[in-house]
């Protein structure tokens, strides 16, 4: 397991970048209640993310927000699965649902577990909400399941799934979506895809005078 | 001179700001009040971790010491010490009688999609239980969407964590 600020900002940058990337669906998903039910994953996950990054942010002597806006895209470290932008591709944002939260929620098991008291209390917290994220994917696995598209969607993306987690995690996560450990897309330097997003993403922030209040 | 019960009916005074009916009191998510001269130290622990109302809330607790004549210190807590059981009675009743079903009680598992898809959910308009999930998610992340069949009329259902 990485040292705790690398392990609480790959976590954060996880949520922050997949609550942005849920978000692209705000105002045109297939139906209204998924608008509503995307909108309100991307609202938990970046809410998950702001509490990860005020944890890191005191031990790195710094403040969530200038973690999460104003490091150069190069520093950020969420994995390949959360950057790729999927809209407007159902069965594919779908397939991430349900991998990501496959693999998030063995992630937040093995905190829970953790010796230090604050991350472990922290992915506790975070875990009731995420129930509900792991509700929605395991109700749309089922609708997709049969799907040519939704089964090509997870067979691309299963290699970034596994990225998700640490090494020693990966057999957990091969187990529990039923398919054969394959070789990961490792974290790295974030490529042009999630330098277009970081670009949006941070726009306003650089824009304002250092300092300003929101 | 503040005292921490003055502060405490002083924080039951203050609404929720999203769900007005109902105090952060009610709401349990004041965990402790500890005053030491003008010294005001408020343990404050979040509720849905990406709500919006909880810089709001925060202002107003510090307002409300200020208006005692204290100096506040709200520290918010990172932990796992809030869930829905926390809310009062009191307040589960407010929630009810404003619309909302109130969070039913935390079981020894997690819930699980049978469960929100059962008929255990009342409708807080007409008390039948002929009620069917329409939406995990609603319109804040503390709510899904129901509907009752019995008086046809769709409701908000607090979300249990």
């Amino acid at each position: 397991m990485p040292a705790r600020p690398e392990l609480l900002l790959e976590f954060a940058d996880d949520e922050l970048i997949l609550g942005w990337r849920n978000s692209e669906w705000t105002g045109i998903a297939p139906f209204l209640e998924e608008d509503v039910a995307f909108s309100s994953i991307a609202q938990n996950e970046i809410g998950h993310a702001r509490a990860l990054y005020e944890l890191a942010a005191q031990e790195l002597g710094t403040d969530a927000d200038s973690l999460a806006f104003d490091r150069t895209p190069e520093e950020y470290r969420c994995a390949p699965l959360v950057q790729l932008r999927l809209v407007p591709d159902w069965a594919r944002t779908i397939a991430r649902h349900v991998l990501y939260e496959t693999a998030d929620a063995i992630r937040i098991e093995q905190l829970k577990e953790h010796d230090d008291a604050e991350l472990a209390g922290i992915a506790a917290k975070i875990e009731r909400e995420e129930v509900y994220h792991r509700l929605h994917a395991e109700m749309w696995l089922e609708r997709l399941r049969a799907e040519p598209r939704y089964a090509e969607a997870v067979e691309e993306l299963w290699p970034y799934a596994l990225g998700v987690l640490e090494p020693e995690l990966r057999p957990v996560l091969a187990e529990r979506v039923g398919r054969a450990e394959v070789a990961a897309v490792e974290r790295s330097a974030p490529g042009e895809e999630f330098a277009a997003l970081w670009e949006e993403m941070t726009m306003v922030r650089r824009s304002a005078p250092v300092g300003a209040q929101w | 001179m503040v005292t921490a019960e003055a502060v405490w009916e002083a924080l039951a005074e203050i609404p929720d700001p999203e769900i007005p009916v109902i105090s952060l009191v009610d709401l349990g998510v004041v965990k402790d009040v500890a005053v030491e001269g003008d010294h005001v130290r408020i343990a404050f622990t979040p509720t849905f971790m990406g709500c919006p109302a909880l810089e709001t809330m925060r202002a107003e607790m510090e307002e409300a010491v200020t208006a005692l004549g204290g100096e506040a210190q709200v520290d918010v807590l990172l932990d796992d010490s809030w869930s829905t059981d926390k809310i009062t009675p009191a307040g589960r009743e407010k929630l009810r009688e404003a619309g909302f079903a109130p969070p039913t009680p935390r079981g020894a598992g997690t819930t699980t999609l049978v469960q929100l898809q059962s008929r255990a959910f009342r409708c807080p308009y007409c008390g039948s239980s002929e009620t069917r999930l329409d939406n995990i998610f609603g319109p804040t992340p503390c709510r899904s969407v129901r509907y009752c069949e019995s008086c046809r009329q769709p409701f908000e259902q607090f979300k249990t964590i």
